[in-house]
């Protein structure tokens, strides 16, 4: 050591690099007088670092990554099943949503068919109204045209009646009217 | 301490006035009470302890003081211990499997005081725990005695099959069994010689850099060159930790499953 500073004293013109002094004392990692002092304190060095690593440092974190680790798959587990359920609730929604389509569409074809029945009712009700009210034209209709013919062969006769007597002839009022209606037969 | 380097280098800097270097009086052992000069004995409280004792708050303060909240959620600090405690985790896990999970308090306080002894060491006028061999050694020989000898322990003389290649050819096994030997007993020293040797350059470098900026007319360029060495060592700091401490992961596989 005082070897070390005795060479240190250097003259102004003197360019000295202490490790050109090799293996001399100027390299204080080989003064062997430090040793013993440099490989006790590292001694104890290691001995408390570990010893403040393996009682506190590394088993706390340890733990604290192991339960993050933790943390990270509940998370995972949780955010899985929230899926789940979000997917069953959406089946739930599709199959709800599936019922009321096709009750509705029952409900529509029954109304349908409801009204269809009605109307078909109504249909006939309206049907046979006017068949019977045709029925009944038609028997006026008859009736009408029963008379116009019984009026035409009286007429006929009354006629023939009278031109047979502006022709001055007598005659027998019994065989004009038979000789009209034979006409009139023929004809009809 | 701080001001006592100071001190120091104003000293030479008065007693010199010219293009002086002094790349290593940053590396030297000074007690820290006391005159400079007085002997150092083992139990002396040194610039050593000081900084080895910043090395444990910071790893107090990230690991254990960032972890206080125990968050899920985590904080900054808490965020980066983690980063720590997962990146130190995965490689061990990675290199030595389920088995060399034990381990792991080990590996982690390797390189945590590695980590923040070389980070501490880039402070300006710091010194730098992890540059003297005498650290770095101790380091290196625990790993490899307790490598080696948990090797015997977990596989007793079938850990010697670590340095015998099966699917060699039978005549070069001898051999290759000889140079594993050799390399095996390499790895403290190549092991401790790595760490303390890249923080030695780095720093001894910014050190003689500095020197020149006593020349004005080269003191920009010093300024300069000071700063790329000092990204430089930055990530050296950084790469050479993380160097230590897989290596210290491969032996410790090595000693868990000797067979090739």
């Amino acid at each position: 050591m005082e070897d070390a500073v005795a060479t240190e004293i250097i003259t102004a013109d003197e360019v000295v690099v202490h490790g050109a002094e090799a293996a001399g004392p100027g390299m204080p990692q080989l003064d062997v007088s430090s040793f013993p002092n440099q490989i006790f304190w590292l001694l104890v060095t290691l001995g408390v670092i570990y010893f403040v690593l393996s009682r506190f440092a590394l088993p706390r974190i340890g733990a604290v990554l192991a339960e993050r680790a933790g943390t990270i798959t509940n998370d995972i587990a949780a955010a899985e099943e929230l899926r789940h359920r979000a997917r069953e609730a959406e089946t739930a929604y599709d199959k709800a949503l599936a019922d009321a389509r096709s009750e509705a569409n029952r409900i529509v074809a029954e109304t349908k068919a409801q009204i269809q029945a009605d109307l078909d009712a109504e249909m006939e009700k309206a049907d046979a109204q006017i068949a019977a009210k045709t029925a009944e034209s038609q028997k006026a209709i008859d009736e009408i045209r029963d008379n116009a013919a019984r009026n035409v062969s009286e007429v006929a006769r009354d006629v023939a009646r009278e031109i047979v007597a502006a022709f001055g002839a007598d005659a027998d009022a019994k065989k004009v009217d038979a000789a009209v209606d034979a006409k009139l037969g023929e004809r009809a | 301490m701080a001001t006592e380097t100071v001190a120091v280098v104003d000293g030479h800097a008065e007693e010199a006035g010219g293009l002086v270097f002094h790349p290593f009086d940053q590396f030297e052992v000074k007690p820290l009470f006391g005159e400079i000069g007085d002997p150092v004995s083992w139990y002396t409280i040194t610039n050593v302890t000081f900084w080895m004792a910043l090395s444990v708050l910071c790893v107090i303060g990230l690991l254990v003081l960032g972890t206080r909240g125990r968050a899920v959620i985590p904080s900054r600090i808490q965020s980066a211990a983690e980063l720590v405690y997962g990146f130190v985790y995965k490689m061990v896990e990675d290199v030595t499997g389920k088995e060399g999970l034990k381990y792991f308090p080990w590996i982690m306080t390797l390189f945590l005081f590695i980590l923040f002894s070389n980070y501490l060491g880039l402070l300006p006028m710091a010194f730098t725990t992890t540059s003297h061999i005498a650290v770095t050694a101790v380091l290196a020989l625990g790993v490899f005695l307790g490598v080696t000898i948990l090797g015997f322990v977990k596989n007793g003389m079938a850990f010697l099959g670590l340095f015998w290649m099966k699917d060699a050819p039978l005549f070069l096994r001898p051999i290759i069994a000889i140079i594993e030997v050799i390399s095996y007993f390499v790895r403290p020293v190549s092991h401790s010689i790595r760490l303390a040797g890249n923080l030695v350059a780095g720093h001894a470098m910014i050190k003689v850099f500095a020197g020149f900026a006593a020349i004005a007319a080269l003191s920009p360029l010093s300024v300069l060159a000071i700063t790329a060495i000092y990204g430089l060592e930055v990530l050296v700091a950084g790469i050479q930790a993380y160097v230590f401490t897989i290596l210290t992961c491969i032996y410790l596989k090595d000693a868990l499953h000797p067979s090739h």
